[in-house]
């Protein structure tokens, strides 16, 4: 099938199912948009698999952009992404019916959908600026209307407008760079751009870089451009959380690949410096957040922003290590990179739908009034837990074999490498560890005191278990976790397409990701399979071990919880979402800086009695506060100076534009 | 290094060990290890006092297998101590309650076997037996430490 | 690549049957040595057999409201346990698993387990449950890094963090053993491990106090087999990891990959002695010291990770000016 061909099929495919969506009548919509979305997803991993294994020749539709008109091209690297969000969108297809049911979807955010997975699908094949600057911003302004689905909430519009300003500026740094560096280039698709990178100056290189990195962050969620992720991502339905949050931030994983490293690439190590210590710095303060979060959404979304930081770090350390000619190590980073989109995608999915499951059920987000899921809806429970055990990085879930990957890349640097990776290094390696322990609070908190425990409010106490099509569309995304975690082998030749398609990793021989995870050039090994058997044989011991002298035993007895023989405990005497992570607050202090309160009021007789103590701790991201607030003071300054040239007289604005008009003369001189 | 000194001067206080008594068929599952949970149903401390001196290095109950634990989950046996006052009553039952079987209650001195000198009082729900199942009982006002581990020892025969 | 030996397997058995049945010998050493020290006779090194004996035979309960999770952990923990057991280098580098798990693996399934126990004490919906497991897992994240540290300080020179790797290195070159890098490498996994094993001066293993507590308040509604587990586990946890820390510096007498009869008998009595000196030694000096205030643990695990810092930078500038 030529590249045209498949690209029409997904667009078309887009379109049609828009329309049909927006045609359909109301009692069948919700299952209809979820079919056909399920379908398109399913379009899009088969038009992957052929991608990655076959790549796809270049076309050209002149007419369908007018001047630049449309180019589409794919390799194994759009392949994979193209692959990794069409499972996502089968798993959030086959969800989404029943979550629309509970809370209803308007027709305009449900026929959206099928447009933003389209724009999805179709940002990887493109090949020339303009193609790719057009999807880029079609999935920009799809998202952003899913985004405002519930659009009635004070909260959900703030979190939009925010949304759209910082995805907006982001495609303002992207069209940038990439004008630069076609300018450059003197063309506009990328395999002439790819051929011209290594002419242009050094300087102008940097340029498109660091634009493109302003760009491509700001979608991934990375420091400082992350703070709309953790607004926007909690206030969309949740299966569109879960497109959000799995599938579109890849984009911003894919784009520095496809512009920076395979376009603009090799550069200088500075290039893979900047990307590691802006990945490692996401990855901590993410991972923060997400330990003290008590939205059960919005630690998922801080916990994207983390394991988009943790990719960034491989990412960057594979280009470091490339330019230091650490070749196999490089290549174990970019497997870890790309690996971890994959896992990321598969847990952050399962855990998005789950979550969407538990605010259907109970309409609560808040973990402080969670609890108690466990006997409620077992199942939602047991994928919930999959996908936190994936997220926090243990043996036997699906982000370890990744994190392995990306530490033995980190460690396996060659002392000869110079003194910058010698210290940057065991920093980065510092940095994951810390991610990892704290993405394990952060995972313990969200199961064990959203899921365990006794329920703390009504509407947990009564949630009624998940509907067949939701349990069905997160048991997709259960079974690839748990695929990826046992058996990562099954993307070794994806992954092998890609890196030898990569000018920072090719020419040496990837990773062998069998059975037994081999590295080649590093004397380091693991087997998921292996360790996964023998813990069900350690399990097996232990459990005959327990068995010993059960004979002589008295029978088991059910027994009310120790109280210290107080009165019953009660649910409101439970260590809740804040105590649980009050540590953790108190040991990052300064990081956080959260803002507390304890408010005493003492009885009229004696200050000694206490009439009542009110406690209020309201964590706000401090980044957003420090940083944010001084920028936008200082354009709502600018925007001052610039009103009083705002007189209203239409000889001021034409002698405005005769002078712009002059500038631009001047300097196209 | 004043601490090593101190140590080598102090050298070994505990007691030797005092002929073993003979051991009472309470528990046989007991053997050789009882944890106790205590619980003051109401004592005027004199009988803690005592109980403290018994894990003490000087009389050291921990190496006949003794241990006091803190939650009755983990416990084979109360070590309770004083009259059952009407507050306690309940908390006495309770943390009897929480404890596994096969397990002990030992009353420690006369206010637990029969009330001692507060027999009649207002707040006094009666003596331990009265509350819980009493398996073995320590008469003194308190018992010394001697005799209470006596009692332990008739226990776990160590 | 040499496959997977004969002995290398025996091995691997002997040393997974000698932690399981050793285990609560180690503990009842610690205890004893602390004893001794404090003027007491002590109840000699097999109580904790005896205790264990004991809780197996009696009542299982189940706390009121609580699910499969909290009947689950204690098996979790002690799995894994066994796992790492059979991982780690104590009387073999020929172990089967040595090659499907690292050091990483390692630090992974410790955290594992864990996990296992901090989810049970959340599961008991009790205020107690829910503060240990906070605590527990405050720890567990901070001692991550520090660990991850000394992992990557040792792996630096042999280029692997695969434990056969190290310890067969050491045990080849003694003299490697003999640098800066190495020093503070140990100093720093001591102190990792005595926070993960819940040892002092992190936190007290003998308090009764249920607001001091960390490992114990997960564990308070465990009765009878169940604890029985979790105590065993705990046991076990310590003795590999003392196992671990005593064969990274100091493998002598271990049996390499393709081991006889005669190296795994010296292997068993040379891992043996080693573990009871260490035991002793850390009971003898939990004399010396106080459990530290909690929100002061963190300070101790951030120098565990600048020790193991220090030692990686080291390495590094040491490795590449050596050559």
């Amino acid at each position: 099938m030529s590249a045209a061909a498949l690209t029409a099929v997904v667009a078309v495919g887009g379109v049609v199912a828009c329309l049909a969506v927006l045609l359909a009548p109301a009692r069948g919509r919700h299952v209809l948009a979820g079919a056909l979305t399920a379908a398109l997803g399913g379009i899009g991993v088969a038009l992957g698999a052929t991608v990655i294994t076959s790549g796809l020749a270049p076309a050209h539709l002149g007419w369908l952009i007018p001047l630049a008109g449309v180019t589409v091209a794919g390799d194994a690297t759009s392949g994979l992404f193209i692959v990794v969000t069409g499972a996502v969108a089968v798993a959030v297809g086959v969800y989404s019916p029943g979550y629309t049911r509970h809370a209803r979807q308007s027709r305009a955010s449900l026929a959206t959908v099928p447009v933003f997975v389209a724009a999805m699908l179709l940002l990887p094949l493109a090949a020339s600026v303009t193609t790719f600057l057009a999807a880029w911003e079609l999935m920009a302004l799809t998202s952003l209307v899913l985004v405002l689905t519930d659009h009635r909430r004070p909260e959900t519009r703030q979190a939009g407008l925010t949304y759209a300003v910082m995805t907006q500026l982001g495609f303002l740094a992207l069209v940038l760079a990439l004008a630069t560096f076609a300018a450059g280039a003197h063309t506009e698709s990328f395999a002439g751009m790819q051929r011209a990178a290594s002419t242009l100056s050094p300087g102008l290189r940097a340029a498109v870089f660091l634009l493109s990195l302003v760009g491509f962050g700001s979608k991934a969620g990375l420091l400082p451009l992350h703070a709309w992720l953790a607004r926007a991502h909690p206030e969309a339905p949740s299966p569109v959380s879960a497109l959000l949050s799995a599938a579109m931030v890849n984009m911003g994983i894919y784009g520095m690949l496809r512009v920076d490293v395979a376009l603009l690439g090799p550069g200088p190590r500075w290039w893979g410096l900047v990307l590691v210590l802006v990945g490692a710095a996401t990855a901590v303060y993410a991972v923060l957040q997400a330990s003290v979060a008590n939205d059960l959404k919005r630690l998922l979304a801080f916990s994207t922003s983390e394991n988009m930081g943790l990719i960034t770090v491989g990412l960057g350390a594979a280009l470091l290590l490339s330019a230091a000619h650490n070749r196999f190590a490089a290549q174990v980073a970019m497997t870890a990179a790309l690996l971890h989109v994959a896992n990321h995608a598969a847990f952050k999915t399962l855990g998005f739908l789950a979550a969407g499951s538990v605010v259907a059920s109970t309409g609560v987000r808040d973990l402080d009034r969670l609890g108690g899921l466990a006997r409620r809806m077992p199942a939602t429970t047991v994928l919930f837990g999959v996908a936190a055990l994936g997220a926090s990085a243990l043996p036997l879930g699906a982000g370890f074999v990744s994190e392995w990957l990306l530490l033995q890349g980190l460690i396996h640097t060659l002392p000869a490498s110079g003194v910058m990776l010698a210290l940057a290094m065991p920093l980065a390696v510092g940095a994951v560890a810390l991610t990892a322990g704290l993405g394990v609070a952060a995972m313990v908190k969200a199961f064990g005191v959203g899921f365990l425990a006794r329920p703390r409010s009504d509407e947990a106490a009564n949630a009624p278990e998940a509907g067949a099509s939701m349990l069905a569309g997160a048991s997709i995304a259960a079974l690839a976790c748990a695929v990826l975690a046992v058996a990562p082998a099954i993307l070794s030749r994806t992954l092998t397409h890609v890196l030898t398609a990569l000018p920072a990793t090719s020419g040496q021989q990837p990773p062998r990701l069998g059975v037994l995870l081999r590295l080649p050039g590093i004397a380091g090994s693991l087997s998921p399979a292996l360790l996964a058997l023998a813990l069900a044989g350690a399990v097996l011991v232990t459990v005959v071990v327990a068995g010993w002298g059960s004979r002589r035993r008295p029978a088991p007895r059910p027994a009310v919880l120790w109280g210290c023989g107080g009165p019953a405990l009660t649910p409101r005497m439970q260590y809740t979402s804040s105590s649980f992570a009050e540590p953790l607050q108190r040991v990052f202090d300064d990081l956080l800086r959260p803002d507390t309160d304890v408010d005493v009021s003492h009885l009229s007789e004696s200050r000694y009695l206490l009439a009542k103590v009110s406690y209020r701790s309201v964590i706000v991201d401090a980044i957003e506060q420090r940083v944010y607030r001084p920028v936008l003071r200082a354009i709502a300054a600018v925007a001052d100076v610039v009103r009083r040239g705002h007189t209203g007289s239409i000889h001021v604005y034409l002698a405005y534009g005769a002078l712009g008009l002059l500038i631009v003369l001047m300097v196209a001189q | 290094m004043g601490m090593l000194g101190r140590i080598r001067r102090g050298g070994r206080a505990a007691e030797p060990a005092p002929e073993l008594p003979t051991r009472l068929d309470i528990a046989p599952a007991l053997r050789g290890s009882l944890a106790l949970r205590h619980v003051d149903a109401g004592s005027c401390n004199g009988c803690e006092i005592e109980i403290s001196q018994c894990f003490s290095s000087v009389y050291d109950a921990e190496r006949y297998g003794v241990r006091l634990v803190a939650s009755p989950r983990h416990a084979d046996g109360l070590l309770v101590t004083g009259v059952v006052t009407r507050n306690m009553s309940a908390a006495l039952l309770a943390t009897y309650e929480a404890t596994p079987d096969p397990k002990v209650v030992i009353a420690i001195g006369d206010c637990a076997r029969d009330c001692g000198m507060f027999a009649g009082g207002p707040g006094v729900e009666g003596a331990v037996h009265d509350v819980v199942p009493v398996d073995l009982e320590v008469p003194g006002c308190p018992p010394t430490p001697e005799q209470i581990i006596k009692a332990l020892r008739q226990i776990t025969g160590r | 690549m040499s496959g997977v030996s004969a002995g290398g397997v025996i091995g691997a058995v002997i040393q997974v049957v000698l932690v399981a049945a050793g285990a609560p010998i180690v503990v009842g050493l610690t205890r004893q040595a602390r004893a001794r020290l404090e003027g007491r006779a002590g109840s000699g090194v097999r109580q904790p057999w005896r205790d264990l004996r004991k809780l197996l035979g009696k009542q299982r309960i189940r706390p009121e409201g609580t699910t499969i999770v909290f009947a689950a952990a204690p098996i979790v923990l002690a799995a894994t346990t066994l796992v790492i057991a059979a991982i780690v280098p104590g009387v073999t580098t020929g172990s089967p698993l040595d090659r499907a798990g690292d050091l990483f693996s390692v630090v992974g399934l410790l955290l594992l387990g864990t996990v296992a126990l901090a989810l049970a004490g959340l599961d008991t919906g009790t205020a107690f449950g829910g503060m240990g497991a906070s605590r527990e897992t405050m720890i567990a994240a901070l001692a991550e890094p520090a660990i991850l540290m000394a992992v990557f300080g040792l792996s630096i020179p042999v280029h692997s963090s695969n434990l056969a790797a190290i310890v067969g290195a050491t045990a080849h070159h003694p003299a490697g053993i003999a640098t800066p890098g190495a020093a503070l490498a140990a100093v720093a996994l001591g102190i990792v491990i005595l926070a993960e094993s819940g040892r002092l001066p992190v936190d007290n293993p003998a308090t009764h106090l249920e607001l001091t507590m960390i490992h114990e308040a997960m564990v308070l509604e465990y009765a009878g087999p169940q604890l029985a587990i979790v105590e065993w586990a705990s046991a076990m946890r310590l003795t590999v990891l003392l196992t671990l820390l005593v064969n990274l510096f100091a493998p002598f007498g271990i049996a390499g990959v393709r081991p006889g009869a005669l190296g795994i008998l010296v292997a068993v009595l040379a891992i043996t002695a080693k573990v009871v000196v260490l035991a002793a030694v850390l009971g003898a000096g939990e004399v010396f010291i106080a459990k530290l205030r909690l929100f002061r643990v963190p300070e101790l695990l951030a120098g565990s990770f600048v020790l193991g810092l220090l030692a990686v930078t080291t390495s590094y500038f040491l490795t590449s000016t050596g050559g």
